[in-house]
């Protein structure tokens, strides 16, 4: 069986299984489209929670953006790991608690004002959308590599996969095929990893074999830095961002975590206030499996790149005649992958030869040596995602593996998105229509009308799939960047602040949105040209727009207190309310 | 009059957050101050082939945040049993 039909067979495998789970698991009350009817075990929660949160972002592109940043990608994995622990002992079990459905019905009981809650849908829709459509593209770039349709195909029957589970099944449907979904990408993950890390270190466990030698002796870690600086690039296991940036833009990935709502509303699924706390941990066992094996798969996938393009680097005869990979000769991944643009070749010095190394160092030493050698410039340009798609064929690996991997990409695209378009739906049916507009909608009418908003979510998730705003990794940092400056703070005061009160949330919130957005806008401009040069010299404290959530997540509570300070003091009710919230006691399944 | 009720429910609040305060900076050192304020200093001393500070920044970290939230986990439910606001 060729490439081809074979990731076919797989892909179509894996959907067959989705279908499956969804017809088993759909929904039959507002309960089970909302939070699953509230029954769903610790384990089976953080095992669907580790899927709905990891991304197309966390499987095709953690690794690859680890690769090129070295220590620098350290801030992706102790922010979106770091992020739990807040989860776990600052929201979910207080959350779980309160027993509603959605996060903006407790920003709005909480602070009494259906403004607070019409800003927390505001910022939800806002978050979620912009991390949807980053999620469908990763849909149909995997149809379009691996299966060879074209973007539309691809992202039409991802939507109409998505469609079909969660607008059917809500809640129960999403938590039980993410499950599934869960499996398949962990296993796509995990077996490249593991012969990878067998080939070079011997080492069956990736997270070992990073820390352990390399056939001829020397540490791998030593060994890479050793390569990487032989080809002017920054040493693998040092950082090049400033301190304060690095700490900024790890806070923001953290609070962000916790403050994003298609997270938080996976503990409104559990029976009760221990099953949130012990969930939460669940789920970070389940993600730290795919999180601890990354960086191995980043040094390894950058060692096997440079080796493979720069042979005598390994002998530190990087400078030898005849040492780059010759065009004519290049493997048949590359020449799969050049169709693809993701990888491209431009032969500066007509020598026919690969000379892929760091045009932009500063060190004299070596620009004298790439003078002498006839470089004329970098001739490689590698795009950071096919370190993960691409790296089973470096490797070397047998078809069925790859097949795999293209499974496994879409598994953790389609899982991801479908925990969005459901925070998305609810929001809208349930926040802005039961809760605000029409308050005397019937259930019926209420599940309808989430079907309805679930329906619409996916069409416009598809669209802007198509047409991405800007580029999506920038998107991405929106959003974290808005949840840790909007929704987290405001949470978070809203159990630990008794004498919070809604002028000062909503300020406060309002504030910590408005800087943030504005901030990301001025150097990154989404919608418009950026309105200055994105360099540290521009920067607010030298922080870059990545981590400026954290500053906007000060700025809100600043701003809520000292609001707070002169306006009408928090209800008597309202502080009882918050005092029932912190004791785990009487906890029943989450209701309207 | 504070009721007995009202007092219970102070010590627990007091119990949590003091578990709170130990596990957050326990999560702060690990990440913000091994993973990065001290990273390049712990980076001299090594573990296998890892330099130490780069192992705690892409590996110790996050075997430390699991630790931390089970053990939160635990700790809570028995500060729950001893003030009596356990679930049934």
């Amino acid at each position: 069986m060729d490439l081809k039909t074979l990731t076919f067979v797989v892909v179509g495998l894996s959907f067959a299984l989705y279908i499956g789970v969804a017809i088993w698991a759909r929904a039959g009350s507002t309960s089970d489209f909302y939070v699953a009817g509230g029954g769903v075990h610790p384990v089976v929660n953080g095992m669907a929670t580790a899927a709905d949160w990891m991304s197309a972002a966390s499987f095709i592109s953690m690794a690859g953006l680890i690769a090129f940043l070295g220590y620098g990608g350290s801030v992706y994995l102790m922010g979106w790991t770091g992020g739990y622990v807040l989860l776990a002992v600052l929201l979910a079990p207080y959350l779980r608690k309160f027993g509603k459905f959605t996060v903006p019905q407790f920003i709005g009981d909480r602070y009494y004002s259906n403004g607070a809650r019409l800003v927390a849908v505001i910022c939800l829709i806002f978050i979620s959308f912009t991390y949807v459509a980053g999620q469908m593209r990763g849909v149909g770039i995997v149809f379009s590599r691996f299966l060879e349709v074209d973007i539309v195909t691809g992202l039409l029957v991802g939507m109409g996969l998505v469609f079909f589970y969660a607008v059917l099944g809500g809640m129960k449907g999403v938590t039980y095929t993410q499950v599934a979904q869960y499996c398949v990408l962990i296993f796509a993950y995990m077996v490249p990893a593991i012969f990878i890390s067998l080939n070079l270190t011997g080492n069956v466990f990736p997270q070992l074999g990073l820390g352990a030698s390399v056939a001829t002796g020397e540490p791998f870690l030593a060994k890479l830095d050793m390569v990487v600086h032989d080809l002017g690039f920054q040493e693998y296991t040092s950082g090049n961002k400033s301190m304060i940036d690095v700490i900024a833009i790890t806070m923001a990935l953290m609070a962000g975590t916790a403050g994003l709502p298609h997270v938080i509303v996976r503990f409104f699924t559990v029976p009760k206030v221990k099953d949130a706390r012990s969930s939460a941990g669940w789920a970070l066992v389940f993600i730290s499996i795919l999180y601890t094996t990354a960086p191995a798969v980043g040094a390894m996938a950058r060692y096997n790149l440079h080796a493979t393009m720069t042979p005598g680097v390994l002998t530190g005869e990087t400078f030898a005649e005849g040492n780059g990979l010759s065009y004519e000769s290049r493997p048949e991944w590359m020449k799969r992958w050049e169709a693809t643009k993701l990888i491209k070749f431009e032969d500066k010095n007509g020598d026919g030869r690969i000379q892929y190394y760091n045009d932009k160092s500063k060190d004299a030493e070596f620009n004298a040596k790439v003078e002498a050698a006839g470089w004329k410039g970098n001739e490689l340009t590698v795009d950071r995602d096919i370190m993960v798609l691409a790296n089973p064929e470096i490797a070397k690996l047998p078809d069925w593996v790859i097949a795999l991997v293209a499974a496994g990409g879409i598994a953790a695209a389609l899982s991801t998105a479908a925990g969005l378009l459901l925070v998305i739906s609810s929001a809208i049916s349930h926040d802005l229509m039961k809760g605000i507009l029409t308050p005397d909608l019937s259930e019926k009418s209420e599940l309808l009308a989430g079907r309805l908003a679930a329906a619409v979510a996916v069409g416009v998730a598809g669209y802007l799939g198509y047409n991405p705003p800007g580029f999506v990794a920038q998107v991405v940092a929106f959003a974290f960047g808005l949840a840790c400056a909007s929704l987290f703070p405001t949470i978070l005061l809203g159990i630990f602040s008794k004498t919070m009160n809604k002028e000062g949330a909503i300020a406060g919130m309002l504030s910590g949105l408005i800087f943030t957005f504005g901030y990301i806008l001025y150097f990154k401009g989404i919608f418009i040209t950026p309105m200055a040069e994105n360099i540290p010299a521009n920067w607010l404290f030298g922080i870059s727009p990545e981590g400026i959530g954290t500053v906007g997540a000060l700025l809100n509570m600043v701003v809520a207190f000292t609001v707070a300070k002169f306006t009408a003091p928090c209800p008597e009710h309202i502080q009882h309310l918050v005092e029932d919230i912190r004791t785990p006691r009487g906890a029943g399944a989450a209701t309207h | 009059m504070t009721s007995p009720d009202k007092k219970s429910g102070e010590a627990y609040w007091k119990a949590t957050l003091s578990l709170l305060t130990v596990i957050l900076i326990l999560w702060f050192v690990v990440s913000f101050g091994f993973g990065i304020i001290l990273q390049p200093a712990l980076d001299s001393i090594h573990l296998g082939g890892y330099p130490l500070g780069f192992w705690f920044a892409q590996q110790g970290s996050i075997y430390v945040f699991l630790i931390l939230i089970f053990w939160y986990a635990a700790r809570m439910n028995k500060i729950d049993r001893e003030h009596d606001v356990h679930e049934d």
